[in-house]
């Protein structure tokens, strides 16, 4: 087994544990999908107009989550250290714990949206349409949200910060990713060209996520 | 059993499968969470880790931790 | 044998493993001539034999809310008596009145679609209903959560009370709010109005329900307690080897 297949493990085994990231995410998710009828009443129309966007915006602020104890609990118990001075090259290392956040926390999410899209009167189509998207986008929730997690490593409260930092990048990721879901109930603009753009962004924080994170990790580190 | 609406069976159907589907995987996970348990009691019991009984005075249990240590 | 002395996990354990047998085929019991009666049971003249849903969805109500029910008493068990199995009579409960109130929502989700045109809805009964699931699954997470049993208990008791405000409120919701939820047909002022040849095997299945919660109860705490031995002979272990 090599270094990186045994970092991938151990991430899925620490998230699937008690207090860890995978469950907690989609009941987060589940609880965030609730608080919007009460929000803005129980009109069963606008939940449906509205339901691919409020899905997506809790399954973003549901990924947050898991993000921030993905390098500080490392960094607590000194396995960071050690990272940083093996011999796998450190963005692979960061590729497989983003690996094992989205494997953990995304797809929970991707098989849970559809569950709770009939909360929002989503039809048959529109549930497609809205796990598609977030297939496609939640890999670059996660990558996206690895540099957030890498700055804000060193801070013992670094959990606000780390939104603070990573909403604002991962908004490309929701405007097509919502667009996407939006156009294949209804829109005149066909599926495939904001989704195609998702994919795009997804594929691009595939690289930049791992490598501005070590960057990230270096600089705290020294 | 009349049907007085058979264009709704399915919805029935669904509704009792869901009924046998949750109750059986709480029946499930009650009897596999025995098995484990009595398996890991037996298997830490095999190893000779026991348990101590409770002892009787707070003074008898003194002594005794500093023998087994 | 009086029942504090089932304050002593040992004794409650072979209590436990005396009654688990003969609960359990009395549950198979019931619920056979439980469905029996539901089977043979007329339809609704207006929904017809949809109908036969409310047979589920009912008493997996009326469960779901009885295990926050034993939950609360046991909480105050934890936090006033310091009863030794209230902590694991609550953490028993919690996964077993979870799935009761799932299957609530399935059963009446499925019973909305062909009778209201949707799946889900979101009046005060529904919503509440919901709300419960959400806070079982939420003392779930932490039972899970915090490391240590008792401070876990504690937590979970003190959680536990606040929540219990949620049941008068998935009660009394159809008659406080304007829902499209039927309101109070069974218990209410002036008697039931549901038909005898519908309610009394609707009894039957909340009997059959309760029966199957009480042995699934007492069979969880039996492995509460078990787990929590091996916890401890684990903990001998790792401090005999130091």
């Amino acid at each position: 087994m090599t270094a990186l297949t045994a970092v991938l493990i151990r991430d899925m085994r620490i998230a699937v544990r008690v207090g860890g990231g995978a469950l907690m995410g989609v009941l987060f998710f589940l609880v965030v999908v609730t608080l919007v009828p009460f929000a803005l009443g129980p009109d069963l129309a606008l939940l449906k107009r509205i339901g691919p966007a409020v899905l997506w915006l809790a399954a973003l602020l549901a990924s947050l989550l898991a993000l921030d104890r993905l390098f500080s609990a490392d960094h607590d118990d000194g396995s960071l250290d050690l990272i940083l001075m093996g011999r796998a090259p450190l963005e692979l290392v960061i590729a497989m714990k983003g690996l094992a956040h989205w494997l953990t926390t995304g797809l929970p999410l991707i098989v849970a949206a559809p569950l709770i899209g009939l909360l929002l009167d989503l039809d048959a189509p529109a549930e497609a349409a809205l796990a598609l998207t977030l297939l496609a986008g939640t890999p670059a929730l996660t990558f996206i949200g690895l540099i957030g997690a890498a700055i804000a490593v060193t801070l013992r409260r670094g959990g606000l910060l780390l939104a603070v930092l990573v909403l604002p990048l991962t908004v490309p990721v929701l405007i097509f990713g919502v667009a996407a879901a939006n156009a294949a109930i209804a829109g005149p603009v066909p599926f495939g060209t904001p989704f195609t753009i998702l994919c795009a962004l997804t594929l691009a924080s595939l690289v930049v996520g791992p490598f501005a994170a070590a960057a990230a990790l270096r600089q705290e580190m020294e | 059993m009349s049907f007085g609406a058979t264009a709704h069976l399915d919805f029935i159907a669904a509704a009792y499968a869901s009924a046998v589907i949750i109750v059986g995987a709480l029946i499930a996970w009650v009897t596999l969470d025995y098995r484990a348990q009595k398996n890991t009691l037996s298997d830490l019991d095999k190893r000779g880790i026991k348990r101590r009984p409770a002892p009787a005075r707070p003074e008898a249990a003194a002594p005794k931790a500093k023998e087994e240590v | 044998m009086a029942v504090i002395d089932l304050a002593n996990p040992s004794r409650f354990l072979s209590v436990a493993d005396r009654t688990i047998p003969w609960l359990s085929g009395v549950t198979v019991l019931v619920f056979a001539f439980g469905i029996d009666q539901t089977m043979i049971a007329p339809d609704d003249y207006q929904q017809g034999a949809t109908v036969k849903i409310m047979f589920l969805h009912v008493p997996s109500a009326w469960l779901g809310m009885l295990a926050w029910g034993v939950m609360t008493v046991a909480a105050l068990g934890t936090l006033v008596w310091r009863h030794p199995l209230a902590d694991v009579a609550a953490k028993a409960a919690a996964p077993i009145g979870a799935a009761f109130t799932l299957l609530c929502l399935v059963t009446g989700s499925l019973w909305g679609r062909p009778m209201w045109g949707t799946y889900w809805v979101w009046d005060a009964r529904l919503t509440s209903e919901l709300v419960l699931f959400l806070l079982y699954l939420g003392v779930i997470a932490l039972w899970r959560t915090v490391d240590d049993p008792s401070r876990a208990a504690r937590a979970a008791a003190i959680f536990t009370l606040v929540g219990a405000i949620d049941l008068p409120i998935i009660k009394f919701s159809v008659d406080w709010w304007n829902t499209l939820h039927q309101g109070s047909s069974i218990f209410r002022a002036g008697g039931s109005t549901i038909d005898p040849s519908i309610l009394i095997p609707l009894f039957i299945m909340a009997a059959a329900f309760t029966l199957l919660f009480a042995t699934l109860q007492l069979a969880a705490m039996r492995n509460e307690i078990l787990r929590r031995r091996v916890r401890t002979l684990r903990l001998l272990q790792a401090s005999a080897a130091t």
